[in-house]
């Protein structure tokens, strides 16, 4: 009865679950970060990290694609963790912002953005050619899901890719950002981000929302406002051009 | 009052959201363009504002900050809800082209850095 109970009543309340358990995950993280790492490591950088984990373990159990959060009882994490909520705290933390930072960098961040599309783009193409695709609509998608996994889709549909070619794509998209994710407080100091500057040229090249916001989190909170900045316009941008320029330039360069 | 702040940031978001919707509509791509974007700079506009009758009180800053400091944990809850296995299990041609994407983005950002006129090294 005791058991019932309890499961019926986390199991309507799943967002405030999602809390607990976020709260229970992230002091873990900090108690791992002092213990183990003497604070070297950052408390959120594992907490994210542990989150990937979960979401492995979710998708290993349920088969589904949204990680801890196709398990009924965590459903919760679904909506916490939704592009709603997500959004939502991202522009809370730009109140911190100095606009005079914001207008500095404006120009460069721009142009890192178009870069960032465009280098994403062709690796993601150049990947895909040395993996033995000749077709220029399947080298685009998977060069597009490259950018990002909204890119690639997006791309895939109006060059009218095979599911398959689509499906490679988003895990293109899939694996960069979750690799933005764990890498990024990793290599902040050597690729020297730690100010708003070289902040939005970061969320100009990578482009991933969820990787930079996560990256930038795990790295330094107060960066966070400014690589957002930029990399909301990067999936835009991507759907801007891979579908049409960056298609055309693979057209001519494949010859078909 | 508390609401006042999480209302302002309501407001922003969704202004932001809808004309970055437009933007997107409007240059023809299935896509928001900077939505987010728009709202943060909307929210920044605003909280600048130099206006006598407008002016943020600590309470609806509470409001907003609330959120701001939510922002890791929102975060944490995000990356428990990613598609990771597939990510793992889609094989090298995904997993490849991920891992060059991002490599070249983290090399290019102090080559990036350098050319640009906002750089400062007086930290």
């Amino acid at each position: 009865m005791i058991g019932e109970t309890l499961v019926r009543v986390l199991e309507s309340n799943t967002l405030i679950v999602a809390f607990a358990v976020v709260g229970a995950l992230v002091w873990f993280s900090y108690f791992l970060s002092a213990k183990l790492t003497r604070g070297k490591l950052h408390g959120s950088a594992i907490a994210i990290v542990g989150g990937l984990l979960l979401a492995y373990y979710g998708g290993i159990r349920t088969d589904g694609a949204m990680g801890l959060a196709d398990i009924p009882l965590f459903a919760g994490l679904g909506i916490m963790g939704g592009a709603m909520f997500r959004d939502f705290a991202i522009i809370a933390t730009a109140y911190g912002v100095r606009f005079e930072e914001l207008k500095k960098a404006g120009l460069i961040g721009a142009i890192s953005v178009i870069i960032g599309v465009v280098v994403s783009f062709s690796v993601g193409a150049i990947v895909a050619f040395s993996f033995g695709y000749r077709d220029a609509v399947a080298i685009s998608t998977i060069g597009a899901g490259a950018a990002t996994y909204i890119v690639g889709p997006v791309t895939g549909t109006a060059l009218g890719a095979d599911s398959s070619v689509i499906a490679l794509s988003v895990a293109a998209g899939l694996v960069k950002s979750v690799l933005v994710m764990v890498a990024t407080p990793l290599v902040a100091g050597r690729v020297g981000l730690d100010n708003p500057n070289s902040a939005m040229i970061y969320g100009g090249l990578m482009g991933t929302t969820s990787g930079v916001a996560a990256g930038l989190a795990a790295t330094d909170p107060k960066l966070v406002p400014y690589g957002a900045m930029t990399a909301t316009f990067y999936t835009g941008v991507g759907c801007l051009l891979a579908p049409s320029l960056l298609f055309l330039i693979v057209r001519v360069v494949i010859g078909n | 009052m508390v609401i006042y702040g999480v209302a302002m940031l309501a407001l922003c978001m969704l202004t932001g959201i809808f004309f970055g919707d437009l933007l997107g509509q409007l240059i023809g791509v299935q896509a928001n363009v900077g939505g987010v974007g728009l709202s943060m700079l909307l929210l920044i506009v605003l909280v600048n504002q130099k206006h006598p009758r407008f002016n943020i009180s600590v309470p609806t800053e509470t409001g907003i900050n609330f959120w701001n400091a939510m922002y890791v944990p929102i975060v944490v809850a995000m990356a428990a809800k990613q598609n990771v296995v597939e990510a793992l299990s889609s094989g090298w041609l995904a997993i490849t082209a991920g891992i060059a994407a991002v490599a070249a983005g983290f090399l290019l950002i102090p080559v990036i850095a350098r050319i640009s006129p906002g750089q400062h090294h007086d930290r």
